[in-house]
């Protein structure tokens, strides 16, 4: 019995956190209640990139696009859509309260965008092989097995121009070739799905949407290399993803896709999946083997790079997420058509995480080549609350920020790295002026300094002394010499370090210095925090001429330290106050200003 | 105290006996055992060694590098608060004192009726619902201070 009506339900992390479980689960309820689950099926889909907004319900053949959705909401959307055909016009999107409604594909932020890697995502049920064969899934891996020998798929690759998307860059046929002309029988594929850098999720979205797609790409890559057995390496903290791949794969192998014998062809190939546990250095290539291997995760020197020497002493093609789930629609599609997209050097799309102080924080994707500014600006909204615009950070710990005046620059591994930042994993972090450029290089810095191996010297001394120096500049207590100090340290570790960790440890405060060197006086010689963000620096006063007298702000602090007559103007005791900030959060009249 | 003197469910036995002859096994079966027990207890530790012959030193060397394993039991629930760097610019230190101060704990210490602990973590992958924590297998997002006492307040009565 055919369905009049499809719902498909975002079962991405963060719908999935902001109860769409319980939305679907109501859905399928509410349909048995009205009689109609004939009528209608109720799928689990990927993330639709629209997470600001979610959770998210798209309801096909009329394509309505329903936000925010309550598990409430179920019922009127089976009563009034699924019978009487009535879109539920409050729950439809809108740009602004009083805009027209939209469908997905009519959404400004969307039109942009190009998907490639989450074909799939939002559209499938991920938990369903056949949904993914129905859309060209698997279609590759007949081809490499079939039509192609496994020099004509590393042609393919090659030629597609596709790069690693795990942050260096390197090209993907290169390295394929390298691990198939390595001498040896036996020989590994893994797939990195550590995604350790804090603030972006591309690659647990694409698992979570689409996991076939990278089992399929690891099968192709298994035939071109000749390995014959795959491990992927997924973060612990990702259940969801982790659940999803192994309903994949016990499919795939009920459909002889994994296994012994691969659709008749002859050649085997399995995978197993292998938990991370919470270091973002494993992240790293050789670090990864060596967890795979059941050891302590600390990266070795290269070369030996893995194609040549990697799990167990054997060759091994290690690939990110993304870079795999292009390879399947480069074999369908063509390398051809695959390089006519993007940029000179850089071939394909992007996945990014958008995030930080933007309005439409979600998961995008686009052509190499869009400019910053249209990332930002266009797909994400631009800044909330009328903010403004301070730098983005690409890259992550490893990156850099990147300021106003290199908006328009075109995303590409090269002009990113020219910036002082890097492509990096895809997470892109949004700066409005609330944030303080030595706040968040501290953080970041505090961060390399808990996740340091500790192999090396200039890493894990180099971190510690960097944090030190900007842990007292966000006290009030640098000096101008401490700048150069932490130029000159920042400048060894990237040149010393064994891994990139150490190597690009410095990346997000030197960077910050370049642009903003006045802030970091500021802290220095004016003990002053623009953004308040630094608490020592940060001065907590009443404006007389704003204040009323409520004594509101009296009430929430908990010194206390704010007298006043009623109805006349308040005074803090800045000798007692203890900078919680409770009294500005607590004033209706904007009276209480941070300087 | 026996080395090792601790039960292990059926379940778990067979997972480390099927792990333990795969090579490098390791960090998944101190996974299964964290997942049994909370945190990985010496004792445990100690079976383990002695059933995969893994020796001890290792394993602890294993279990002190990953910072998901834990040796030190968790209180029953585990409030865990996003530090990754979207959590952060939107306030989630904030969010972590104020959690530390409605329980009057510590860093690493269990409450003293020993229902709640707290960790920091990194990116739960919910950015977009920034600043998140998650309370055992519950997220919360876009969260704000006031709202921290109710949520906790719900979790007391469990
Ligand atoms: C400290 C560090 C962390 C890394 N973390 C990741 C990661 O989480 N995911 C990833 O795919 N690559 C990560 N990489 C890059 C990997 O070492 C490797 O280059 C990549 O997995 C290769 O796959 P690709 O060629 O498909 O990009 C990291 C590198 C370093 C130095
Ligand atoms: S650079 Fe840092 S993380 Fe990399 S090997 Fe050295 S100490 Fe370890
Ligand atoms: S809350 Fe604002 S208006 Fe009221 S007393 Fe305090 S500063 Fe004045
Ligand atoms: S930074 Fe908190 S969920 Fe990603």
């Amino acid at each position: 019995m055919a369905y009049k009506n499809f719902i498909l339900v975002c079962g991405g992390t963060g719908c999935e956190s902001s109860r769409s479980d319980e939305i679907y689960k109501s859905l399928i309820s509410e349909a048995e209640a009205l009689g109609v689950s004939h009528d209608v099926q109720v799928v689990k889909t990927g993330c639709f990139g629209f997470c600001e907004q979610g959770p998210i319900v798209k309801v096909l053949p009329s394509e309505s696009f329903y936000v925010k959705v309550k598990p409430e909401d179920a019922h009127e959307i089976i009563a009034e859509q699924v019978i009487k055909g009535r879109e539920v016009s409050r729950l439809l999107y809108r740009k602004d309260k009083k805009a027209e409604t939209a469908k997905l594909e009519g959404i400004e932020s969307y039109q942009k965008q190009f998907r490639i890697v989450l074909r799939n995502c939002g559209v499938i049920n991920p938990e369903s092989i056949d949904e993914y064969i129905v859309r060209d899934g698997y279609r590759a891996l007949e081809k490499a097995l079939f039509e192609m020998t496994p020099e004509e798929v590393i042609a393919e690759v090659k030629a597609s121009g596709l790069r690693g998307r795990g942050g260096a860059g390197f090209p993907t046929g290169l390295k394929w070739e390298a691990a198939r002309k390595s001498p040896g029988d036996i020989k590994y594929i893994v797939c990195n799905a550590d995604e350790g850098d804090p603030g972006a999720y591309m690659d647990r979205s694409t698992i979570e949407g689409d996991p076939h797609s990278i089992l399929e790409a690891m099968v192709i890559a298994g035939r071109a290399v000749g390995a014959n057995f795959g491990y992927i390496y997924i973060r612990a903290e990702y259940p969801l993803a982790i659940e999803r791949l192994k309903i994949a794969i016990q499919q795939a192998k009920n459909y002889g896709l994994l296994g012994k014998d691969i659709l008749g062809s002859g050649f085997d190939f399995d995978i197993e999946i292998r938990l991370g546990a919470g270091a973002f250095v494993c992240g790293e290539e050789t670090a990864l083997l060596q967890s795979i291997e059941g050891k302590r995760g600390m990266p070795r020197p290269k070369p030996p790079f893995p194609a040549v020497k990697g799990l167990w002493g054997k060759p091994t093609v290690i690939n990110n997420v993304e870079t795999l789930a292009n390879v399947p629609v480069i074999l369908t599609r063509g390398a051809k058509w695959f390089a006519s997209i993007g940029t000179d050097k850089s071939k394909g799309t992007k996945v990014f995480a958008l995030t930080g102080k933007i309005n439409n924080s979600g998961l995008i994707e686009v052509p190499m080549g869009t400019t910053l500014r249209e990332i930002i600006f266009d797909i994400g909204g631009g800044i909330r609350n009328g903010k403004k615009f301070k730098g983005v950070q690409t890259g992550g710990p490893s990156g850099g920020i990147i300021v106003e005046k290199d908006l328009d620059t075109q995303i590409s591994y090269e002009s990113l790295t020219a910036l002082g930042s890097m492509m990096g994993s895809g997470g892109m972090i949004v700066m409005d002026e609330d944030d303080c450029v030595v706040d968040v290089s501290k953080f970041y810095m505090a961060f390399c300094v808990d996740e340091s191996c500790g192999k090396c010297a200039p890493c894990r001394i180099g971190t510690k002394q960097m944090y030190g120096l900007l842990d007292k500049i966000t006290k009030g207590q640098g000096e101008e010499a401490d700048l150069v100090k932490l130029e000159q340290i920042g400048k060894a570790m990237t040149k010393a370090s064994l891994c990139m960790l150490g190597g690009s440890a410095a990346n997000p405060t030197l960077a910050t210095l370049r642009h903003f060197r006045d802030e970091y006086l500021e802290h220095i010689r004016d003990k002053k925090c623009r953004a308040g963000k630094c608490k020592d620096l940060v001065v907590y006063e009443i404006d007389p001429i704003k204040c009323i007298g409520c004594g509101l702000c009296a009430r929430h602090c908990p010194v206390p330290c704010i007298t006043g007559e009623k109805k006349k103007p308040h005074v803090i005791d800045g000798s007692k106050c203890i900078k919680c900030g409770e009294c500005f959060v607590a004033c209706k009249f904007g009276a209480v200003v941070k300087r | 105290m026996i080395a090792g003197d601790i039960e292990f469910s059926d379940e778990l036995q067979s997972y480390i006996d099927e792990w333990s002859k795969k090579e490098g096994g390791l960090v998944m079966m101190l996974h299964r055992i964290q997942n049994e027990f909370g945190y990985v207890p010496r004792a445990a530790a100690e079976k383990l060694s002695l059933i995969s012959g893994i020796p001890l030193a290792k394993i602890y060397g294993v279990i002190t590098f990953y910072h998901f394993f834990k040796t030190t039991k968790p209180g029953k629930h585990r409030i865990s608060v996003c530090m990754g760097t979207a959590c952060y610019l939107k306030g989630s230190q904030e969010l972590l004192e104020e959690i530390r101060s409605i329980l009057s704990i510590e860093p690493d210490e269990v409450t003293d009726d020993g229902l709640f602990s707290v960790d920091e973590v990194r990116c739960l992958g919910c950015c977009g619902l920034a600043p998140v924590i998650m309370i055992d297998d519950e997220v919360y997002g876009k969260l704000t201070k006031e709202q921290l006492p109710d949520i906790i307040a719900k979790y007391r009565s469990l």
